[in-house]
């Protein structure tokens, strides 16, 4: 007998312990790390000092509080276009796609193989002003002559709802994918319209894919600031233009380590809510 | 009779009706295809740009047919060197999350044990933190060392995002696997190793390879994380950032493209590959 063998009851804990340690090292200290420095005091230049400084929180959401808000609801806006313009592709895929299925999925990650920051560059070119889509809107006078979709919030909300589309478009076809037809079939069976079976037998099944969709793109979303500095102006700024300066530009880090946490506590509460509003064992599948 | 004009109308009629049938039964196969349009939309202006002969610094706007910047695309520099930097950390960056991960997710699939949902949190707790703070959480980190920033920061960061990842591909496989088949190699006389080495690892090798590729493509492609943590060092994601705010060259888009191209012939390759597979077995 192996030494596995005789201690049968060990081997979890060895196979864990490499990744456990890995991720306790890289992931908790560091977020133990950033909680002290958002709770010291002083500047970069006289050095920082742990003073429980709990004022750092004050003034995070204090002084920005205007990109916090813009952080969720860009955040939120885009995750419900996704949903909405991803649900009808992963159910055409997953119901009418047949044997091309896994290719057409193809589709979906594509855009993943573009660098993101390339992919958003390349939205640059196709919103700005001398380009076709802006020329469109003018001339059916939904833009201004003079109008422009560059460093506009509508600019930011478009990037973020592309680069995040394959999250949403993902798990709702995994689910769609799973669903038994024969049960849509006797719905109809049972003389309900396609689009009654739809709402009462496809849409609810679809819900945990529906769940895990928006949380992996609404997450990141909310604490993007690629698609506000390329797309959008110092208006649309995000909490995460902010988070980001602060630490890199302006070394101003317990604020910006306080942000961060703000952020995180953010996300979780709306995640917690979503969590009470569609009930948690669909949240954990 | 009466039957006679009616029967003159019907082809009218049914014509209207089969039209909004087909529209009907096509508008979800329309809106598929659109929605295809949308997503492949900036991929083609990342290639078609990467033939554009840019007039000033900007490449923008189109202003004429190359081949310059793909025979000439070298010309930029730093530009190889980052994209080498970035290949480099990829590829040991998902060597060792995919290391790690496949032994997480063989301890999750396969044993009850004492704090299995609380690993199954510390698992998912990544996966739900904004990169942004995961970045910023380890500049705090390695500023309380002595830890230099640079090659070694950007691997340790990249192996941490990514192990999340590798436990979730390599455990989805494992959840349908035939423990029987391991029985059996131990009935025969095979110790654990032995039958870890030559039935295990076979059957887990696909999930392997999954994870490989998704670490993979995720270290590459990452760019926040990065910046937090790069000191000096630029990668393949960096260097189009800093490139961004002066102009990016049209060689960018060539690295793109070939990036792209070779992800997706490997893509397709596969699903060819799989579809042939069930079709001989079926």
């Amino acid at each position: 007998m192996g030494f596995l063998h005789r201690h049968r009851n060990l081997t979890p804990y060895l196979l864990l312990a490499p990744g456990l340690l890995y991720l306790a090292l890289f992931f908790v200290v560091p977020l133990c790390f950033l909680a002290y420095q958002s709770l010291e005091s002083g500047t970069f230049d006289i050095g920082y000092s742990f003073t429980w400084a709990w004022g750092n929180y004050w003034d995070a959401i204090h002084n920005y509080r205007d990109q916090f808000i813009r952080s969720l609801e860009y955040a939120g806006i885009a995750t419900i276009l996704a949903l909405v313009f991803a649900y009808p592709l992963a159910y055409w895929i997953a119901f009418r796609g047949g044997r091309w299925k896994n290719l057409l999925l193809l589709f979906i990650v594509a855009p993943f193989f573009v660098t993101y920051l390339i992919r958003t560059l390349a939205w640059e070119t196709i919103l700005a002003d001398e380009g076709p889509v802006v020329g469109f809107l003018r001339s059916i006078g939904i833009l201004d002559d003079d109008g422009r979709l560059l460093a506009t919030g509508t600019a930011v909300v478009a990037g973020i709802t592309y680069n995040f589309f394959p999250f949403m478009a993902l798990p709702l076809y995994v689910s769609l994918e799973q669903i038994d037809e024969r049960l849509i079939e006797a719905a109809q069976d049972l003389y309900a319209s396609k689009w009654k079976a739809f709402l009462r037998v496809t849409l609810p099944l679809s819900l945990p894919g529906v769940v895990a969709g928006t949380l992996l793109t609404f997450i990141p979303a909310a604490g993007d600031f690629i698609n506000a500095q390329l797309l959008g102006s110092s208006q649309n700024h995000m909490i995460g233009n902010v988070i980001q300066s602060k630490f890199l530009e302006l070394t101003d880090y317990p604020a910006a380590a306080a942000m961060s946490f703000v952020l995180m506590a953010a996300i979780l509460l709306m995640v917690a809510f979503y969590a009470r509003l569609v009930g948690t064992e669909k949240l954990t599948g | 009779m009466s039957s006679v004009p009616l029967a003159e109308h019907a082809p009218r009629e049914s014509l209207a009706s089969r039209l909004w049938a087909f529209v009907k039964r096509h508008v979800l196969t329309v809106y598929a295809w659109l929605a295809f349009v949308y997503l492949m939309l900036p991929i083609a202006i990342v290639i078609a740009f990467s033939f554009n002969n840019p007039a000033g610094r900007f490449n923008y706007v189109w202003s004429g047919f190359t081949l310059d910047n793909w025979k000439n695309w070298d010309g930029v520099p730093g530009l190889s060197s980052a994209m080498f930097l970035s290949l480099e950390i990829a590829a040991l960056a998902s060597v060792a999350a995919t290391v790690l991960g496949t032994l997480i997710a063989l301890a999750l699939v396969r044993y009850g044990f004492f704090g299995r949902s609380a690993t199954n949190f510390l698992i998912f707790l990544p996966l739900s933190t904004p990169e942004i703070v995961l970045g910023a959480s380890l500049l705090t980190l390695f500023l309380n060392t002595t830890i230099v920033f640079g090659f070694w920061t950007i691997l340790i960061a990249h192996v941490m995002f990514c192990i999340s990842f590798a436990v979730v591909t390599v455990k989805a496989r494992l959840i349908g696997f035939d423990r029987h088949l391991e029985e059996a190699a131990m009935d025969l006389g095979a110790n654990e190793l032995t039958t870890f080495r030559k039935v295990t690892l076979p059957l887990i090798a696909p999930a392997i390879l999954a994870s490989l590729l998704l670490c993979f493509a995720i270290s590459i492609d990452d760019f926040v994380v990065t910046y937090f943590n790069a000191g000096s060092e630029v990668t393949f994601p960096l260097f189009v950032w800093g490139a961004a705010r002066v102009g990016a060259p049209p060689q960018v888009n060539v690295f793109g493209t070939v990036i792209f191209m070779v992800a997706v012939l490997g893509m397709v390759a596969n699903v060819l590959v799989q579809m042939r597979r069930e079709r001989s077995v079926a």
